[in-house]
């Protein structure tokens, strides 16, 4: 199967039949469910509510998880036929439309933390002659951890396309002040292999911060 | 958008690194949402809020409720959480645009959604 990154740019891609079709697909709907479920779990969050960034929200579905969790949450996607049909399905969050390898536009220290699904490999994909994939990559993480509340965690499951992309992420990340790596569920079922990049914004105070296990 | 999450924005167009908060809004039409009061959230929130640019805000969109000071005890304060609330929370603009004060830059707002993209040359 071809990858959709290398077919068109997201927001292409992503078009008002795409959007919807990918929305009331109950099989992709579980999976998504189930990645926000597992990416809210590695955010390692404190009780209580949270104010909680979505990378490429999309159409909300990850979002409606951080809700029923009990949070106040933000989205950003690149592509508006996503975001309106989150607006007709009335998804509490706010929503923006951005392009996150232009960078993220909050105050520092806003977010409790960040997840995001199955969006990272877009930004890694150059699929504009002015896009040059690290340095994309580079501002978004610059203003992400920033962003970022002290020792927060932004957790992104993705599926990288090689080792080289993941260790650009890493390394980019890095570069950014991030801690944290690379952590893959299942790996060894094809079927269920996840991956999740990790990543910590600083240590919480009396806290050294700690990979999570894989399951 | 809700004014919580205008109260966490700024510009991000490349060097605008001054004076890039809060937006400021014109033409907007906003609109009131019921939503479920949840004081542990507010109240975990207070010390993200920026009060000066809310009370400014709020002022401009004609709503005067909220007192110029965050009261010391805000964290705790029932009636005034379930003000900020009102405010923060239930308050959505849905159209119009924001304004960098610094730059200049307009971010037109289309069915509650900001428009964030940025043009090339302020990247
Ligand atoms: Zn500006």
């Amino acid at each position: 199967m071809s990858r959709p990154e290398h077919i068109a740019p997201p927001e292409i891609y992503y078009g008002d039949d795409e959007a919807r079709k990918y929305t009331d697909n109950s099989r992709i709907t579980a999976i998504q469910a189930e990645m926000a479920y597992r990416a809210l779990e590695l955010l390692n969050l404190t009780e209580g509510p949270k104010y909680l960034l979505d990378i490429g929200c999309g159409s909300g579905l990850s979002g409606e998880i951080l809700e029923e969790e009990g949070h106040t949450w933000v989205g950003m996607d690149i592509s508006p036929a996503m975001l309106d049909v989150a607006n007709e399905r009335e998804v509490e969050g706010d929503l923006f439309l951005q392009d996150a390898g232009q960078g993220i536009a909050f105050r520092p220290g806003t977010f409790d933390g960040c997840i995001s699904v199955s969006v990272l490999q877009w930004l890694c994909n150059a699929d504009k002659t002015i896009n040059r994939p690290k340095a994309r990559i580079q501002r978004f993480f610059t203003t992400l951890y920033a962003a970022l509340d002290k020792g927060a965690r932004a957790v992104f499951q993705f599926y990288p396309e090689n080792d080289d992309q993941i260790q650009l992420l890493i390394d980019v990340a890095t570069k950014c002040g991030f801690e944290g790596g690379l952590l893959v569920d299942y790996p060894n079922s094809k079927k269920a292999k996840k991956y999740y990049l990790c990543l910590f914004a600083g240590v919480q105070s009396g806290k050294k911060n700690q990979m999570p296990s894989a399951l | 958008m809700r004014l919580i999450t205008h109260n966490m924005l700024q510009c991000h167009v490349k060097n605008c690194n001054n004076n890039n908060f809060p937006l400021r809004f014109e033409d907007v039409q906003v609109e009131l949402i019921e939503a479920d009061f949840n004081a542990e959230f507010l109240s975990n929130m207070m010390n993200k809020i920026e009060w000066d640019a809310l009370y400014n805000t709020a002022i401009q969109l004609g709503i005067n409720t909220l007192p110029a000071q965050m009261p010391e005890d805000a964290e705790e304060n029932e009636e005034f959480l379930k003000l900020v609330h009102n405010v923060l929370l239930e308050t959505h603009v849905q159209q119009g645009q924001m304004v960098c004060p610094n730059c200049a830059h307009v971010y037109k707002i289309r069915d509650g959604i900001p428009n964030m993209l940025l043009a090339e040359h302020e990247i």
